[in-house]
């Protein structure tokens, strides 16, 4: 960021002797503006439009398509009526607590945005210990539930807030043991130093470049997933059980702010996963032009990041909820044991091959295609004998 | 050192539940998330239709009968024709019985897809509910051509059906059946061979085959357990006897015998069977009329009858006492989810909470069953 | 074996504790002494021969002068069924309990006592199970008036079509 902002100084923008501080705290300003307010608050709300369009193209409905073309507005249609409804504070409820917790719930939410590494010069704050600055932020997550289940008053809000504490803690040791390989392997936790040391074609991502690697980045993507409430884990908030978990008794905006913050956590899973195992922004040097490449870059990384949220979504529909005794044994059993195994094997490899092996980056690669192109004749096929013509239409 | 005191939670599962089949309310006792017991509380949807049955006669109570199970409407209905017409010595017409199978047989079919969507969604799965809904669409539709109504029928008189099927019925239940048995198979693999609807379901609620005849579980809860019973074959009513079918036992083979994997499988099969029986009775249906003459102020003769029929739920017992005027003196309704209420409080013992929502949609309870 | 056959074998065992064998066409049965019931079922259930290992249904009718208990009992080995009755007065009504013999017999022992007022001696948890807790009265009963309200809320309530008379 700061690299960009002194080109666009030396570029002479800003006259012959501009104040640097005063001209970084603008830059940062305006970008930190727009990654919020354009970015993270509404992806929040957007995604919710786009999960239920999913869910119901995958459940063979319509879903929402009224509101606005292709029912686009929804979000924004929901966020209205939720401000609209009366703030209910139970009355025997700890009212700042339970005020609280959605704020909390939400900044473990906003807060990794600024080390979201969009394109190589588009990072808010390079931090050089950006994923670790990332696992301890999403944290918070835990601290806000916790409130929120017992503030409530209400002995079914407090099952869902101690499951959700006990699980997202739970989760917490895979998916940082799952981030150990990938700092073996490059040397450095910041971000773009992550990114830099992987390359834009799919061989030189960390995903591919060994076998442990491939199933750490399996690990963490399901980790994250349970960290992030979603199903198959989503226990705290299993709907037939609990109503709404730890957020009963929340209503209106307080109630929308734990799933926006939910929603919002995708892309963040989704950023994760990509910065540390598919290859972050990295795409071919085609052009020199700065702001060209920046631009191609920052579409690759959504691309990347907007995929994994579209299957996180695709799991949410297809598999049903895990029960609270199968997720801990799940975690404790079997997750901690692999993740640490992992850990050791690319230590193994890091130490006889310093600089990556390119054969094991293109056997792996080529493994994932093969699974890939499996998968899709099933698709394909189960495609052909349903004769839906009429499902296939998305825009319907 | 001192243990630590840990206090037994009282929870409320309350009658307002997105998960209970209709409005059920259960006193949960639990220690954490295990649960010591879960006392049912019944009763908030009883509307005594058994006194109303004394009020308005024995046609009149036709309308009544659906709303017993208003999933399986047409299994009450021909449960009260059959008591009126062997109280009243009522034979009907044999188009009248298949036309009765018929409809029967596609109740069955939608409030199994009913019930193994429901329970796909208690466990977490979104989507199985609204693929099972498509197709329960698709029969009420057919339905709702044959009488007018599609959830609660009244298609079924005392004497045999209200209306004859309409032209080009036959050929559109056909190509339905055609459409309904790949995607039955396709429900089939979509639960067995996922591990985490095997986790959840195998081993839990397991009830052996003497807890199941003790406590008087019918239809796919003791089929599950082993136990190979079904009205239709053994003791057998209607046209039944016509049909070539199989009845579906329960295997074990994901967990212990008569746990709730069983139980959903048993349904399973049993919407295959049905599909089989449909299209036998759609190609045997013989010509002729579909209602006998039965008076207007039917008065049976003085005396008391019991009959059971095989409804989605299990066997359904209708026990009737007439005592010779136009009005029944006693009617009572003996449903297989009752009797499923009375084991649950014992099955819960020891199980999560989250079990107890698997266990009520196994077992598919159906709350104004319970309560009539 | 037939219905007449085993009341006969039943008739054998008890003698004069079994007080009539009706034969109707349609479901003959037995009545028996109340006081003699629980020995009986435990028998039809022993026995090899009788096997009655299912209560499968158990009501209660209201008679004007007595209240009858049915008994539907079933044998999933040998296939058979009959049906016991138990006579009783109206004021009063006590019958020992059968839920120690099958286990069924527990709730259907507690809808007969909430709706018809029969009183199961022996019953581990004899209370209401279709009406309120704090309901009084017996609904199914003959002779059941419904009171004008129930906690502040009234049962009575003229028909809004007489509102529309000119």
């Amino acid at each position: 960021m700061q690299q960009l902002v002194d080109s666009i100084i030396a570029g002479g923008a800003f006259g012959k002797n501009p104040p640097h501080d005063l001209i970084y705290v603008l830059f940062i300003f305006i970008f930190s503006a727009v990654v919020f307010l354009g970015v993270a608050f509404p992806f929040a709300g957007i995604v919710s439009w786009a999960e239920r369009r999913v869910w119901a193209r995958i459940q063979s409905r319509v879903g929402p398509n009224r509101v606005g073309p292709q029912g686009f507005v929804q979000w924004l249609a929901d966020g209205v009526k939720n401000c609209c409804k009366e703030d209910i504070i139970p009355t025997d409820a700890d009212a700042p607590l339970f005020k609280m917790a959605p704020y909390l719930v939400m900044l473990a939410f906003v807060v990794p945005w600024a080390v979201m590494p969009f394109s190589q010069d588009l990072i808010l704050a390079d931090l050089n210990v950006g994923i670790l600055y990332f696992t301890s932020v999403t944290a918070l997550t835990v601290v806000g539930v916790l409130m929120a289940g017992w503030a409530s008053n209400d002995k079914w809000s407090l099952i869902g807030g101690i499951r959700s504490a006990a699980q997202i803690v739970s989760y917490e040791i895979p998916a940082g043991l799952s981030i150990f390989p990938v700092v073996l392997i490059t040397g450095t936790l910041s971000m773009q130093g992550i990114i830099k040391a992987q390359g834009w074609s799919p061989n030189h991502w960390f995903m591919f470049s060994n076998p442990f690697c491939f199933i750490a980045a399996n690990i963490l993507f399901i980790s994250a997933l349970a960290e992030g409430n979603r199903t198959p884990f989503d226990l705290p908030e299993a709907e037939s059980e609990l109503v709404a978990g730890f957020a009963t008794e929340y209503s209106g905006m307080r109630y929308l702010f734990f799933f926006m913050a939910e929603w919002g956590n995708l892309f963040l899973i989704g950023a994760l996963i990509t910065t540390l195992f598919l290859g972050g922004w990295q795409f071919p040097r085609i052009t020199d032009n700065r702001i060209l490449i920046n631009i191609l870059q920052l579409v690759t990384f959504n691309a990347k990041v907007l995929f994994i949220v579209f299957f996180s979504m695709w799991i949410r529909a297809t598999l049903p909820r895990v029960r609270i005794d199968q997720l801990m044994s799940l975690c404790w059993k079997y997750f901690v044991p692999i993740s640490f195994v992992d850990m050791i094997g690319t230590a193994i490899w890091v130490a006889i091959w310093p600089y990556g092996n390119p054969v094991a980056g293109w056997i792996l690669f080529a493994l994932g295609v093969v699974g890939l192109v499996l998968f899709m004749r099933r698709v394909i096929y189960y495609f052909r004998q349903s004769k839906m013509e009429l499902y296939l239409n998305p825009t319907i | 050192m001192t243990t630590l005191r840990t206090e037994e939670m009282t929870l409320n599962m309350g009658p307002q539940h997105p998960s209970t089949h209709g409005v059920l309310r259960f006193i949960v006792r639990a220690d954490g998330e295990v649960m010591r017991e879960a006392i049912p509380d019944v009763g908030y949807l009883h509307r005594s239709i058994e006194k109303i049955a004394e009020k308005v006669g024995y046609h009149g109570f036709m309308p009544y009968t659906d709303r017993v199970d208003y999933v399986c409407a047409m299994f009450t209905n021909q449960g009260w024709g059959m008591a009126s017409e062997k109280l009243g010595k009522i034979e009907v017409p044999k188009r009248g019985e298949y036309c009765r199978v018929i409809a029967a047989e596609f109740n069955r079919l939608a409030s199994h897809l009913l019930s193994v969507g429901t329970m796909a969604m208690d466990i977490g799965a979104i989507t199985p509910f609204t693929h099972a809904l498509r197709e329960r669409e698709m029969i009420n539709d057919l339905i709702e051509e044959l009488c007018g109504a599609r959830l609660t029928f009244n298609y079924m008189r005392i004497g045999g059906v209200a209306f004859d099927l309409p032209p080009g019925w036959r050929e559109k239940a056909l190509a339905y059946l055609d459409h309904l048995e790949p995607i039955l198979s396709e429900y089939d693999m979509l639960i067995s061979f996922n591990k985490i609807y095997v986790e959840r379901l195998a081993n839990v609620g397991v009830i052996t085959a003497e807890e199941a005849i003790d406590y008087n579980l019918v239809g796919p809860n003791l089929r599950a357990c082993g136990i190979k019973w079904d009205i239709r074959k053994d003791i057998p009513y209607s046209v039944y006897p016509d049909f070539d079918f199989d009845v579906p036992v329960g295997t074990g083979q994901w967990g212990k015998l008569g746990d709730s994997m069983d139980r959903y499988m048993v349904r399973i099969h049993e919407m295959v069977q049905s599909v089989k029986i449909l299209r036998q009775a759609l190609k045997q249906i013989p010509a002729g009329p579909v209602l006998a003459k039965v008076p207007r102020n039917f008065k049976p003769p003085a005396g008391e009858c019991q009959i059971r029929v095989e409804s989605a739920r299990g066997d359904m017992g209708w026990y009737a006492v007439s005592d010779g005027s136009g009005y029944p003196w006693r009617v009572h309704v003996r449903t297989g989810s009752f009797a499923a209420m009375g084991i649950v409080q014992k099955l819960s013992r020891g199980l999560m909470i989250a079990d107890l929502v698997t266990i009520i949609a196994s077992l598919d309870v159906i709350a104004p069953e319970i309560d009539r | 074996m037939e219905s007449l056959a085993i009341y006969n074998r039943a008739k054998e065992k008890f003698g004069d504790r079994i007080l009539e064998i009706v034969d109707k066409k349609h479901d003959p049965w037995m009545v028996v002494d109340p006081a003699a019931l629980v020995e009986l079922c435990q028998y039809l259930k022993d026995d090899a021969e009788t096997a009655f290992d299912c209560l499968s249904n158990q009501s209660g009718v209201d008679y004007k002068d007595r209240i009858e208990v049915v008994y539907h009992l079933f044998s999933y080995k040998h296939r058979h069924q009959i049906v016991l009755k138990v006579k009783l007065p109206r004021d009063g009504a006590q019958v020992p309990t059968l839920e120690n013999v099958w286990k069924s017999a527990n709730w259907m022992e507690r809808e007969i006592f909430d709706l018809l007022g029969v009183n199961f001696e022996g019953h581990s948890d004899m209370r209401r199970l279709l009406m309120p807790e704090d309901w009084i009265g017996h609904p199914l009963r003959k002779d059941f008036v419904e009171p004008l309200e129930y906690h502040g809320i009234s049962t009575v309530r003229e028909s809004p079509i007489i509102r529309l008379k000119p």
